[in-house]
């Protein structure tokens, strides 16, 4: 046998390898850029989970760029990234968060026993802006700048390793937003 | 010819034309036995032919789940953020099957746009949306933005 | 504590596989035998530390520690013990560690049993099999450690374990399915070891083949452990499915079943050298590939486990790694000489290639099948998923042909089988084949069914000439049955349990009998011969679940044959929903009795099914085994330590 024929299986394998390393490119959520991101937060009117009878819309979040972190009781994840989430408020950091498919009562009592790290809290029992805003599950993070301009999206639990990634992006959100004599929308440019 | 090396030729021609084959009936195969993945939107506006078997993927509408009074047809609405679909199914649900959560369903579109569905599957796990589903929903959700845009232009 | 112990286990175990991967290859090339020394203790360590850390890890388990991030995620405190068990290998993280602790505990095996075969030998295959430890347990460690800990705010309970999972076949179908993934890694050890110590001959074919065998054992357990655990769990009867993690367990079991009947072949012929190293390296890059469909996210399925894109490239490097490398140092140093003169194509090795060819073909087909919707994806072509219809259209007539030839080869002579003698001994097989096969059908249902016939008659075909080779070896003296050796009735009682499951398989798809219907108690339903009495229906309390229960009576020709308890679970942590179907077993049919949803008024959807021939499937599975077993306790594999026990006495 000719030994040029026993390279056959190497090529091919370095072909499916090829494949899959795009195939894991494609799926993965972070890598590929959401539909949303760039675009406005939806639209949505709930209410507090501080206050159950204050109606909050998308306005109430335009002012201050910020994370909004999608999260819920039932959520151990949540609970693993509480922490640093408390380090990033300390910080100076603006947390919105959406309570998600949880009980507002229930919410409340957990944040007494491991923190506050929120400005305020959205009500989401039934889930309805997690399905506007694609949401996969909790834990869930959005950049969103001051405007109300959804800029990354990370899905999964936020640490300092993830954080890494995402601390120089919202820095010059921070910085563009203190800076408003400066033109920030970028929305033609893109 | 050497009768070694005619065996081997042969071996190597037989070789070379079963498995030609092979690839050919596959492909073949593989045109009449895949099921295309498509979004309620694609059913709704009428994208989808009628003898092709899909799998849509979306949410269960809250409130339109419907049981016939005698034998298992039920019927429900599957929604994607944006367009909303009738599916027809005629048999026992899965047990993760629920108002407001994420399926898949297996079948075909008839005449009226309905999804007569053969098989519906849920997830296994409720924090896990099938990415058939999460891809039609941020893909509606972005679609549905445009159109907004667009029209007040 | 535990949890850091087990972490410390782990590094521990990584040093020693590092060592193990590097010393003994590199005594072996370069002929240092205190270099070569090395082997069997790193890997002794290395399996030790790796027993350790498996068991910290199963210690946090059984005492509640939800600080730990992987207990908190798959555990409760009102999961029974079993099942906080077998929740270690639950996900991901401990799945991969029992996976790791495998690929250590095959490597002390190797160091343990292989005292007759030569050092240089030995101590290669142990260096390969340390690399790929090293790889895996840098994954664990790196990617997926199950050590982590929630802290300072660790949960006061888990999230528990998914339902579907409190059972005892995850207690073994995983633990079983992986020591055969993982086993093939020495076959591939063994492979690799030929090829860089130079030495491709009959002996390597001997050594590696009991080691091959015992994967094999280990992989037709555990994919038949899966296939009855999804029929009795799952709640509507099936039994496979083509899912894409089905598949990936499937392809490196047909090119390992090509590959023990290769090895077949260069042990006692010295040919297909080639093709066995090949094969080698296949099955077990097969089992690699599995192990990456399932946790890198690429492919949807219900069995995945969480994708995760770091963990899905890391897999893919070292997918990477092991299997190009391996391919590259194939192709540099196998070899190249070819004895294909040196037999006909009617002859035994003829149609061991031709089984083998089959088998690939199969296997490619459920390659190509599972893989094709990649495909499109990356192309960025319309998404779509590969139907069970496609796999079915191919591995029937495939599997059948298989069957056809199994029993056939097995009885044709090595180098040339003349064809006039061969048709003299399938006359009669022939005539009881066709015999049965019409019969078959007509008698169980009255009517012909053609697949049913068509399983039948390659099916009874098997059988019949596998027992006219049993009465020619004994030359008609059954007495003479057990001297035959255990090799050759390995073999016997392997292929008769692949007709069993070829029956099974064809029976039970076509002569089951199943109803999905509304049913309110007091009323009843009948499926062919059977009668089904919804009696009563109620609530029972079970340790972390409340259930809906359906009280059924079966009966046949008037008499109750059984009562059966049907239930709908609802967890109580997650609150999720399970279905534990009533299963009557028998050997010729099982009654299957599963609750859908409980409807208005008091009545339930109900699926009511007779599955013909279901256990056929799985018994075929298990004879097949029992031969497998049966051949590696053959004694000629251990021909020198007797030999060494002569030269003593």
């Amino acid at each position: 046998m000719n030994r040029l024929v026993l390279f056959v299986p190497v090529l091919i394998f370095l072909a499916l390898g090829i494949l899959f390393f795009a195939g894991i490119g494609r799926e993965n959520k972070e890598v590929l850029p959401s539909p949303l991101i760039n675009k406005p937060f939806p639209n949505f009117i709930l209410t507090q989970v501080e206050e159950g009878s204050k109606q909050l819309t998308q306005q109430d979040l335009i002012g201050k760029p910020m994370l909004v972190n999608v999260w819920a009781t039932w959520c151990p994840t949540c609970k693993a990234e509480h922490e640093f989430l408390n380090t990033l408020a300390a910080d100076g950091i603006r947390i919105v968060g959406i309570n998600y498919k949880d009980d507002d009562a229930a919410a409340m009592q957990w944040l007494q026993d491991y923190g506050n790290p929120y400005e305020f809290n959205i009500s989401d029992p039934d889930g309805m802006l997690g399905l506007e805003l694609g949401v996969y599950g909790a834990p869930e993070t959005f950049l969103v700048d001051g405007e109300g301009i959804i800029r990354a999206k990370h899905v999964g639990d936020l640490n300092p390793r993830v954080w890494e990634k995402y601390q120089p992006q919202f820095a010059l959100m921070r910085a563009a937003a203190s800076r408003p004599e400066e033109s920030i929308s970028d929305k033609g440019s893109e | 010819m050497h009768p070694q090396r005619k065996k081997r030729l042969q071996l190597i021609l037989f070789m070379v034309i079963g498995l030609g084959g092979a690839v050919a009936l596959m492909l073949f195969s593989l045109r009449q036995n895949i099921d295309l993945c498509v979004t309620p939107t694609q059913i709704a506006n009428g994208e989808i032919a009628e003898n092709q078997t899909i799998r849509a993927g979306g949410l269960v509408i809250a409130g339109s789940v419907k049981r016939a009074d005698d034998g298992l047809q039920v019927s429900f609405g599957l929604t994607d953020g944006e367009s909303e679909v009738i599916v027809e199914y005629e048999g026992i649900l899965p047990d993760l099957f629920r108002e407001g959560q994420g399926i898949v369903a297996l079948g075909k579109v008839d005449s009226r746009r309905v999804l007569i569905a053969s098989e519906v599957l849920a997830k296994h796990d409720e924090n896990y949306m099938p990415p058939e589903v999460q891809h039609a929903l941020e893909q509606a959700h972005k679609d549905g933005i445009e159109n907004m845009q667009k029209a007040a232009e | 504590m535990a949890a850091e112990y087990g972490q410390i286990a782990l590094l521990i175990a990584l040093a020693f596989a590092a060592v193990q991967s590097v010393l003994p290859l590199y005594g072996a090339q370069t002929g240092r035998v205190w270099l070569m020394q090395y082997a069997r203790p790193m890997a002794l360590g290395h399996a030790l530390f790796l027993t350790l850390s498996f068991i910290a890890l199963v210690y946090c388990f059984v005492t509640d520690d939800f600080s730990v991030a992987y207990v908190a995620n798959n555990s409760n405190s009102l999961l029974p013990t079993q099942f906080k068990v077998s929740a270690v290998w639950g996900a991901h993280e401990g799945s991969l560690l029992l996976w790791v602790l495998m690929l250590g505990l095959w490597g002390a095996a190797v160091a343990l049993f292989s005292r007759s075969l030569p050092m240089d030998m030995v101590a290669r295959v142990i260096s390969i099999l340390g690399m790929v430890g090293v790889g895996f347990i840098l994954f664990t460690l790196l990617t997926s450690n199950p050590f982590e800990r929630l802290l300072p705010s660790s949960p006061t309970d888990g999230t528990d374990l998914n339902p579907l999972l409190q059972d005892f076949g995850l207690i073994v179908h995983p633990p079983t399915l992986y020591m055969g993934y993982v086993g093939f890694s020495v076959a591939f050890a063994f492979a690799l070891a030929a090829l860089l110590g130079g030495r491709l001959d009959a002996a390597w074919a001997r050594w590696s083949r009991p080691w091959t065998t015992t994967a094999w054992v280990f992989l037709t357990i555990g994919i038949a452990l899966g296939s009855w655990w999804a029929y009795y769990e799952l709640g509507w009867g099936g039994w496979w499915f083509w899912d894409p993690v089905e598949n990936a367990s499937l392809m490196p079991w047909l090119v390992g079943t090509a590959l023990m009947h290769s090895l077949a072949v260069t042990e006692k012929r010295g040919l297909f050298k080639s093709w066995t190293v090949l094969l080698a390296i296949f099955t077990f890059s097969l089992s690699l590939l599995g192990a990456f469909l399932v946790r890198s996210g690429v492919l949807t399925s219900v069995h995945s486990f969480a994708s995760d894109p770091e963990r899905g490239l890391f897999i893919l490097a070292l997918l990477g790694i092991t299997v190009g490398g391996s391919l590259t140092v194939y192709a540099f140093k196998a070899p190249t000489v070819s004895a294909m003169s040196s037999f006909r194509l009617l002859s035994r090795e003829g149609f061991l290639l031709a089984n083998n060819l089959l088998l690939i073909l199969i296997a490619f087909v459920v390659f190509f099948g599972t893989l094709y919707p990649l495909v499109h994806e990356v192309l960025d072509l319309p998404k779509l998923s590969v139907g069970a219809p496609f796999f079915n259209t191919f591995f029937i007539p495939l599997s059948s042909m298989l069957v056809a030839i199994v029993g056939v080869g097995a009885m044709s002579r090595w180098k040339m089988m003349p064809g006039k003698l061969l048709l003299g001994q399938l006359g009669g097989a022939l005539v009881l084949a066709i015999l049965a096969a019409i019969a078959f059908p007509l008698l169980y249902n009255g009517e012909m069914n053609w697949s049913v016939a068509l399983a039948v008659l390659i099916a009874v075909w098997l059988v019949a000439t596998t027992c006219r080779d049993v009465w020619n070896k004994c030359r008609g003296d059954l007495t003479r049955i057990p001297s035959l050796g255990k090799s050759y009735l390995g073999m016997i009682i392997a292929h008769i349990g692949v007709a069993v499951s070829a029956v099974g398989i064809a029976v039970v798809s076509h002569f089951s009998i199943e109803k999905a219907i509304k049913m309110s108690p007091g009323e009843s339903a009948q499926l062919g011969e059977y009668h089904f009495y919804f009696k009563e229906s109620g609530l029972k309390q079970g340790p972390n679940y409340t259930a809906h229960v359906g009280l059924f009576e079966v009966s046949k020709d008037g008499e109750v044959v059984d009562t059966m308890l049907a239930e709908k679970r609802k967890y109580t942590v997650k609150g999720s929903m399970m279905t534990e179907a009533a299963i009557d077993a028998g050997l010729f049919r099982d009654l299957y009795i599963s609750l859908g949803e409980q409807l208005a008024d008091g009545a339930w959807a109900v699926r009511l099914q007779v599955k013909a021939y279901v256990r056929w499937i799985w018994l075929g599975a298990i004879l097949m085994s029992v031969g497998g077993l049966l051949a590696i306790l053959d004694k000629r594999y251990r021909q020198r330590r007797k030999e060494k026990q002569e030269a003593r006495a």
